[in-house]
């Protein structure tokens, strides 16, 4: 038993996921507000814009510890999630502050449910290795 | 239309055999309560005539009474009744090369003599054919619409289920009797005719209902019968919404004023026709079912002045109707109307001209433009720096304030930037004469604008003014809120924030691909959201010489409820140019506004709104927010399914708008729609509306180009057609594989044509030199337009006038003999001709409608006396290349052209330009340019078009 780099990295995943999981938990009430007439699409907008680029730049710096410590199975599992998000934000709508959602276009049903959709996968997926970030830090702690 | 069927109705939706059968005079016919009884029944026809109509639908020979339809007066046309239908694989063979052979019809006539008058190829400008138009005439005749069923036993002895020969005879006659005959498309070219163009009827269970349902021009739903669930309509592979003009000017219009308006507590529906009276003191709301309670006072009658029958009140008889709204309604005291007017003084503008016009349209109609005592108006000239005008009371002119420091704009004088009209009058009509000379003048120097950069004498970057907007609002809303800006501008914004650079690459204008259909920056639309959070709504004028990227630049209007007009090249020195901005400024002034709207549109239970198509602000699902509203703005609506219909007999769709107008009266115009419900596929498919499938097809379409690309668009258009057939084509459980037919429901049976209309428009054309911002514009239309005019607009109308003239002349001679008659007798219905130049010919004058511009296209061997009576010319040499306005002669044939096209403008919101065309002139161009049915460079033809089709239906 031994509090290595790699303990030390699951750890921190386990922190930062929890984030995560409180961003994709914020983004589907977000839309269910939206879809159920409750806030008005440019002050929702306004509230989840700033909130994109943390939240993709928390996951990459997760994989970038996955990265430097060889977790290559972490890693991997995360791999589609970095390049989705990547594909996202470089089709974004054309606009002039960060983040991804457009008010006049938000309340299209097609974008919303996506939208809605792509929330509770996200939440899904962050769950899932969650509990995978915890077998990984137990692994790390008792594997020496 | 004034067609022999008009009046008739079709039959009841569900056919019973016995009570067609039943007896073979009207007069014995059982006519059980709330069924139809048909007027204007034309009287029987002889019975083998009949069965040969029935056994050829599409080739029957006319029947006589179509002459009546065709007014007679054509010298050149043969007696319709004498002019039989030309073997198809003869006709085609000989036009089409590639044609290739068609199977005979199932029940071939015997060989019809030869006709008198071939048609000349498409193309040529030969004689008009005089027998095409005519035998489809024939081939869908009156009867396709009518009921006749005191006929049927003759023509069907075998009953309804024999299996006789007549079977075939009797279905296919049953077939047209509700409206479900099928058009093979392959062999009827000439498909525009009056059987084919008005669109299908909603037919409901209640023929009240039926009668009030609200007006087609108002709301129009694409299938006039709903699909009961989501994957019939997926099978119909039709697209499933609604085309509104929700704020159309109506000349009847009810307006009510009471304490409580009488709305679901559930869903908030206004009580309409179509809502279930449980007893008389409840009803059923028909959006969500719920009960709901009616007030004591519902039970009186205004127009009486009784009590206890709710089935008089005006929201129980009218589905279009206004309230007057309590104060519950307003969330502020109403607004007064508030116009501020921003205009561009560039050294281009200059150029151009336009601030002479406008500000002399503007002098003009001060007094007509829409508002009360409280009115208010302000001016703005921008360039390199901001110019604002202060009005102030106790000034003896108006004061210029410059502000040179547009890295931060304030507003100097806020208080005396928009002035009270009543009472400022003279200083605003003496502003308005000196902006023009102001400008002209200050320009001379030209030495500190040039500084601004190389080329950019145009200065101002629209942030000047937006900026100066923001703070402006500031101030302006705390004291009215909201209100409209008018911008014109004549170049590219290029200085400050909101600075653009020119995209289009001249040379790649007739490329397949287009690009930066959108917006650089989303600078424009933030404005636009500001301005819509605080109801103000902008219109744009532009008028540019050169690109001045109206992607961009419209986003201004289009997320502000605003509205977009476009002249490009606009020039002092056009005058039609200047007729044409006037005629349409005149308008903008003029017309109604609504400010401080929002719409919203329910639909019955099971149905939800997917995507709106319009210039407005979406606030929530079912909510626009239109900071202004004008009359001549048409949204559409995309519609989704939630869950089946199965249990439903009607659905509804309704559009309230809730809007201040400009005296200062809350009030919500609600219309209401309600379309049956079916569970098969075959009467979906004979329901659908081609004008409504256009319109939310090229809205559609135009957010397809905008969010992938143009050719993705383009082949969404044709994979809609092809699905569409492909879809009617396992509905009906024809034989699948290549048969050489291509056969449509009569309903559908023009979606071809005006498809091939929307690929060769400016908006969605490839191939032909298009500039950007045109094609932009002509998208924003698609959006924008209401449907009658995107008609125009997508499929122009052509009219031969001829018939016409000669109507003009026999009225002539007939007034000479008795001078009593009426002035205002009817014109005669002229055929719609399709857009082809085989139906040019030289000796013809030709009218074609394309909404904003009406062109007349005179043939080279118009006979002199003609040409002298209608236009005042002797011969066609006389016309120059750019004849525009339709010249003055006293005539009966210049008079009653000028009715005609009186008629043409009747719905329009302001009248077209006229501009004459002579065969050789320059300006041909701009006429064969929108003959679509013809095959150009780089498009098919109509013909073509099919083939292409009918090969993809398997």
């Amino acid at each position: 038993m031994a509090f290595n780099f790699t303990a030390f990295t699951y750890i921190v995943a386990l922190i930062g996921d929890a984030f995560l999981i409180f961003f994709a938990i914020f983004h589907v009430i977000a839309f269910d507000e939206l879809k159920t007439d409750y806030k008005n699409p440019i002050d929702q907008c306004n509230s989840l814009n700033p909130l994109v680029l943390p939240e993709y730049l928390l996951h990459i710096f997760l994989n970038l510890l996955f990265l430097f410590c060889g977790e290559w199975f972490s890693l991997c599992i995360n791999i589609p999630l970095i390049a989705y998000h990547i594909w996202r934000y470089k089709n974004r709508p054309v606009m002039s502050g960060p983040g991804l959602y457009d008010p006049t276009t938000v309340l299209k049903t097609d974008t919303l449910s996506r939208n809605m959709r792509e929330g509770w996968i996200k939440l899904a997926v962050y769950l899932i290795s969650f509990f995978y970030y915890i077998y990984g830090m137990v692994n790390s702690l008792i594997s020496t | 239309m004034a067609t022999p069927f008009s009046g008739q109705k079709p039959p009841n939706l569900a056919p019973n055999p016995a009570k067609m059968y039943g007896s073979a005079s009207v007069a014995s016919r059982p006519t059980p309560a709330g069924q139809r009884i048909p007027y204007g029944v034309p009287p029987p026809t002889n019975p083998e005539q009949q069965s040969q109509q029935n056994n050829n639908l599409q080739n029957a020979p006319p029947p006589p009474r179509a002459g009546a339809v065709w007014p007679p007066s054509l010298p050149n046309v043969a007696a319709p009744g004498a002019q039989p239908m030309m073997p198809p694989a003869q006709q085609t063979s000989q036009t089409y090369p590639y044609s290739q052979v068609y199977q005979p019809a199932p029940q071939q006539q015997p060989p019809p003599p030869q006709p008198a008058v071939q048609p000349p190829p498409p193309g040529m400008f030969g004689t008009q054919p005089a027998g095409a138009p005519l035998q489809y005439q024939a081939q869908a005749p009156p009867q396709a619409y009518g009921q006749h069923p005191q006929q049927q036993p003759q023509s069907a002895p075998g009953g309804p289920y024999g299996t006789s020969g007549p079977l075939n005879v009797a279905q296919q006659g049953f077939s047209r009797l509700w409206g479900q005959d099928t058009i093979d498309l392959m062999q009827n070219r000439h498909i525009l005719t009056p059987a084919t163009l008005p669109p299908p009827k909603v037919v409901l269970h209640n023929q009240f209902h039926e009668s009030i349902n609200c007006s087609p021009s108002i709301m129009r739903c694409t299938l006039t019968k709903i699909p009961e669930s989501n994957s019939l309509l997926q099978k119909s592979r039709l697209p499933l919404g609604i085309v509104i003009h929700p704020f159309r000017d109506v000349n009847s219009l009810p307006v009510i004023q009471c304490i409580n308006i009488v709305r679901c507590r559930l869903c908030r529906t206004y009580i309409n026709p179509f809502v279930y009276f449980v007893d008389s003191k409840m009803w059923k709301c028909n959006l969500c079912y719920r009960v709901n309670e009616l007030p004591d006072d519902f039970q009186f009658d205004p127009a009486t002045k009784t009590y206890g029958d709710v089935t008089r009140r005006p929201e129980v008889r009218s589905s279009t109707i206004e309230f007057i709204a309590p104060s519950e309604y307003m969330l502020r005291p109403p607004q007064p109307a508030m116009y501020l007017f921003l205009f561009d003084v560039s050294i281009i503008a200059q150029q151009s001209g336009y601030l002479e016009a406008a500000c002399a349209v503007l002098n003009r109609h001060l007094d007509e433009m829409p508002g009360d005592a409280r009115t208010q108006v302000g001016f703005i000239c921008f360039d390199s720096f901001v110019h604002f005008y202060s009005m102030a009371e106790g000034l003896n002119q108006p004061h210029e304030m410059t502000l040179l420091d547009i890295e931060d704009p304030f507003l100097p004088r806020p208080d005396s930037l928009l002035v009270n009209l009543k009472e400022c009058k003279e200083l605003v009509r003496d502003l308005l004469k000196q902006l023009p000379k102001r400008f002209a003048h200050t320009h001379d120097p030209g030495v500190r604008l040039g500084c601004c950069s190389a080329g950019c004498f145009q200065a101002n970057g629209e942030l000047s003014y937006s900026k100066r907007n923001l703070n402006h609002r500031e101030y302006c809303l705390q004291q009215a809120s909201g209100g409209r800006i008018t911008v014109f501008q004549s170049c590219l914004p290029n200085k400050g924030p909101g600075a653009l650079e020119p995209r289009e690459d001249p040379n790649n204008r007739s490329a397949k691909d287009v690009a930066h259909l959108n917006p650089a920056t989303d600078f424009y639309k933030r404005f636009a959201l500001e301005c819509s959070g605080y109801q103000i709504a902008c219109d744009l004028f532009l008028m540019n010489q050169q690109y001045s990227d109206m992607a961009t630049i419209s986003g201004i209007s289009k997320h502000s409820g605003g509205c977009v007009h476009h002249f490009p090249l606009y020039q002092k020195t056009k005058p039609h140019m200047v007729d044409s901005f006037r005629s349409c400024f005149k308008r903008y002034l003029t017309r109604k506004i609504g400010f401080e709207a929002v719409m919203r549109i329910r639909c019955t239970r099971g149905l939800q709104v997917h995507t709106f198509h319009g210039n407005f602000f979406v606030r929530s699902t079912d909510l626009l927010s239109l900071p202004n509203v004008n009359p001549d703005a048409g949204y559409g609506m995309q519609i989704s399914y939630e869950e089946s219909l199965t249990d439903a007999k009607t659905i509804c769709f309704q559009a309230a708008l809730l809007y201040t107008n400009s005296e200062g009266e809350r009030r919500i115009r609600v219309h209401t729609v309600c379309l049956p419900v079916t569970a098969s596929l075959p009467e979906v498919m004979h329901s659908a509306d081609t004008e409504a499938i256009i319109g939310l097809l090229s809205k559609m379409a135009v957010d397809r180009s905008v969010a992938s690309n143009l050719s993705d668009a383009r082949d969404a258009f044709i994979n809609a057609t092809i699905d569409v057939y492909n879809a009617f084509k396992i509905a009906q459980n024809l034989p699948s594989g290549q048969s050489g037919q291509l056969i449509a429901p009569r309903s559908l049976a023009l979606l071809p044509l005006y498809i091939l209309g929307l690929l060769k428009h400016p908006a969605f054309r490839v191939g032909t030199s298009t500039r950007l911002d045109d094609r932009v514009y002509a998208m924003d239309c698609m959006k924008t337009l209401p449907l009658d005019q995107l008609m125009k607009y997508v499929y122009p109308e052509l009219y031969k006038i001829d018939a016409l003239i000669y109507h003009a002349r026999n009225s002539n001679i007939s007034s000479n003999q008795d001078d009593d008659e009426d002035e205002d007798e009817p014109l005669p219905e002229l055929p719609r001709l399709q857009l082809s130049a085989e139906h040019l010919d030289s000796r013809s004058i030709f009218l074609m409608d394309c909404g904003t511009l009406i062109m007349i296209y005179v043939g080279l061997n118009v006979p002199p006396d003609v040409l002298e009576a209608v236009l005042g010319i002797s011969s066609t040499a006389e016309l120059g290349d750019y004849v525009y306005g339709l010249p003055n002669v006293v005539s009966n044939e210049n008079d009653v052209l000028k009715r005609f096209i009186l008629r043409l403008n009747y719905d329009k919101p302001y009248s077209a330009l006229v501009q004459i065309i002579r065969d050789t002139s320059t300006a041909k161009g701009q006429f064969i340019e929108r003959l679509t049915d013809d095959r150009s460079e780089s498009s098919l033809s109509y013909y073509e078009f099919l083939q292409h089709i009918r090969a993809q239906v398997k």
